[in-house]
């Protein structure tokens, strides 16, 4: 009995809520670490560490545990919030006539179902926006290969030299936006040559041997350029949308952050306004760096 | 200070029974005195009707002191009116002006059907207590003195605290989810806190939030509007304790 008392009742629902949104609130320091790379390099230099950070969170195995918890997360927090609604809804099945909410309660507070939907709304937009091409699509362009790869015995493709252990090989391909086209240029002679073929998304294959020879980067970095540069006619939508998806966001923080400490039991007279305060301050700092980050590369490119 | 008379209009809920359906009627009222409570200037209002043959408006009412919690009524979008702190039957009409139009409704949750007018049924809240809000102590005369076990001060100033929860249903009024956490959160705590509390503290907080789910009431989503309307000013740090002492039961409990 009491296991089922930990998913049915009102108050188990309530530790979801809470558990679900404080780990989802870890996820957006995490996120905007990530973030803020966009900004803080500039130039050549900060494409190649935002891709590499991209490859890295792609591909690390502790990571993709991570994010498989935050899509698990976020539909527990979705899934609660929507169960909670509608269980709420029917408990007054007669509204009031005359309601005077303001004078006990904030409007954030109030609104967390409605502030909840609008962020869905959102990740489905940015979803479908940069992590599709992060994660599922081809096609997107491709960044120069920097791989250690434990390449087979014969000659080096771009230099000549006979290969006997495991070397850093380093390639620049030049990407014209449909990966196949690329070509490997040696930068010792100039020339370019096609020597590659990609499979199974990112990895190159030597077109001779037929063996793998590294993975490439998917150029995540121009995608978000291209996304938020002045050059691209729906831009200005996407900051503004973007911008006001963060301002919802912080609405949403200022009442959940301190709230899950409360669902979780934690009411305390001393830690509580530590909390309450930490809260605030969460959930204005961390929605704001997340907005002018397009706001800068809108008015950059 | 010197008693004033106001002219008053009122959009009274009425509703016929359970079942029927009800409508805001409007009122007009004169010489409605400002030292009257609000009880009192419906009893004025009870008095016009009779008198012109109508039926009285139906509503609770007990002791008129504020610790029955007997009274209810949500008047202008709040529950027990615009003061705080207070019941119904210590809101005083020197809080409204002459020619306001005052909007008095009942309690509105599914758990607390109306049984006419603005009288509701919060046999819920009775269920609730039955289910564990009491200690098992043996009455065969040869109970042990409540004052021979050492309390610290601190829980019992919190255990009397919440104890000062009168039942009256507000904060499942106020609470946009209809929720009846800080009820609940109040009789858990009331006896968490105290060691004649505790023995039976794992099973009470369990069958009480069961029967409060089971009532109907919504889910509690921390506005903190149940703790500014009530008029005991139980605070919602007993929620918290509820969630902490549910968590401590559903994991141990077998």
């Amino acid at each position: 009995m009491s296991n089922s008392v930990l998913f049915k009742s009102s108050i188990a629902k309530k530790y979801f809520m809470a558990l679900t949104g404080l780990f989802l609130c870890t996820f957006l320091i995490g996120h905007l670490l990530g973030n803020l790379q966009l900004i803080f390099k500039t130039g050549e230099e900060g494409r190649r560490a935002f891709n590499e950070y991209a490859y890295f969170m792609g591909h690390n195995l502790f990571i993709k545990v991570l994010s498989y918890t935050t899509y698990i997360a976020i539909i527990i927090h979705a899934v609660d919030g929507i169960m909670l609604t509608i269980q709420n809804k029917k408990a007054r099945p007669v509204n009031y006539a005359y309601n005077n909410p303001k004078a006990n309660s904030s409007t954030a507070s109030r609104n967390m179902a409605i502030l909840g939907t609008l962020i869905l709304v959102f990740l489905a937009t940015h979803m479908a926006n940069f992590w599709w091409k992060a994660k599922i699509t081809e096609e997107i362009p491709m960044h120069s290969l920097v791989k250690t790869v434990d390449y087979p015995v014969g000659q080096n493709p771009a230099t000549g030299e006979m290969i006997t252990k495991p070397i850093e090989v380093t390639h620049y391909l030049n990407t014209n936006g449909t990966y196949q086209q690329f070509k490997v240029k040696d930068p010792s002679t100039g020339q370019e040559q096609k020597l590659f073929e990609i499979k199974n998304k990112h990895e190159f294959y030597d077109i001779t041997s037929g063996v793998k020879i590294g993975e490439g980067y998917k150029d995540l970095h121009t995608v978000v350029m291209t996304f938020f540069s002045k050059e691209n006619s729906s831009a200005l939508f996407g900051v503004i949308f973007y911008v006001i998806s963060m301002l919802v966001l912080g609405y949403h923080l200022w009442h959940g952050f301190a709230s899950a400490f409360q669902s979780l039991g934690l009411n305390h007279p001393l830690y509580t306004p530590i909390i309450k305060k930490i809260g605030m301050a969460f959930s204005i700092v961390v929605p704001f760096l997340f907005a002018i980050i397009p706001v800068i590369i809108y008015m950059n490119h | 200070m010197a008693s004033k008379f106001i002219n008053i209009t009122l959009k009274i809920w009425r509703q016929r029974n359970t079942n029927a359906k009800g409508a805001l009627e409007t009122y007009a009222l004169n010489n409605v005195s400002t030292d009257s409570s609000f009880l009192e200037m419906l009893d004025q209002l009870n008095e016009q009707l009779i008198n012109e043959k109508k039926d009285p408006i139906a509503f609770d009412h007990d002791c008129r002191e504020g610790i029955c919690g007997m009274c209810s009524l949500y008047i202008n979008g709040r529950a027990h009116g615009p003061d705080t702190g207070t019941t119904t039957c210590q809101l005083h009409m020197r809080m409204f002006k002459d020619g306001d139009t005052i909007y008095v409704e009942p309690w509105r949750s599914r758990a607390f059907p109306i049984i006419k007018d603005l009288m509701v049924d919060r046999s819920a809240f009775d269920r609730i207590q039955q289910a564990g809000g009491f200690v098992s102590v043996n009455t065969s005369g040869r109970t042990m003195d409540a004052n021979a076990i050492p309390i610290p001060k601190a829980d019992a100033d919190k255990a009397f605290e919440a104890a000062a929860c009168i039942g009256c249903g507000a904060c499942v009024a106020t609470c946009k989810n209809g929720s009846a956490m800080l009820f609940v959160g109040a009789k858990v705590s009331q006896y968490a806190l105290l060691p004649q509390g505790k023995v039976e503290a794992t099973d009470r907080v369990l069958n009480m939030v069961r029967q409060m789910d089971e009532e109907g009431f919504g889910n509690c989503t921390n506005t903190g509007a149940c703790e500014v309307e009530c008029p005991k000013g139980i605070s919602i740090e007993n929620i918290a304790r509820m969630n902490r002492e549910f968590l401590k039961g559903a994991l141990t409990k077998s």
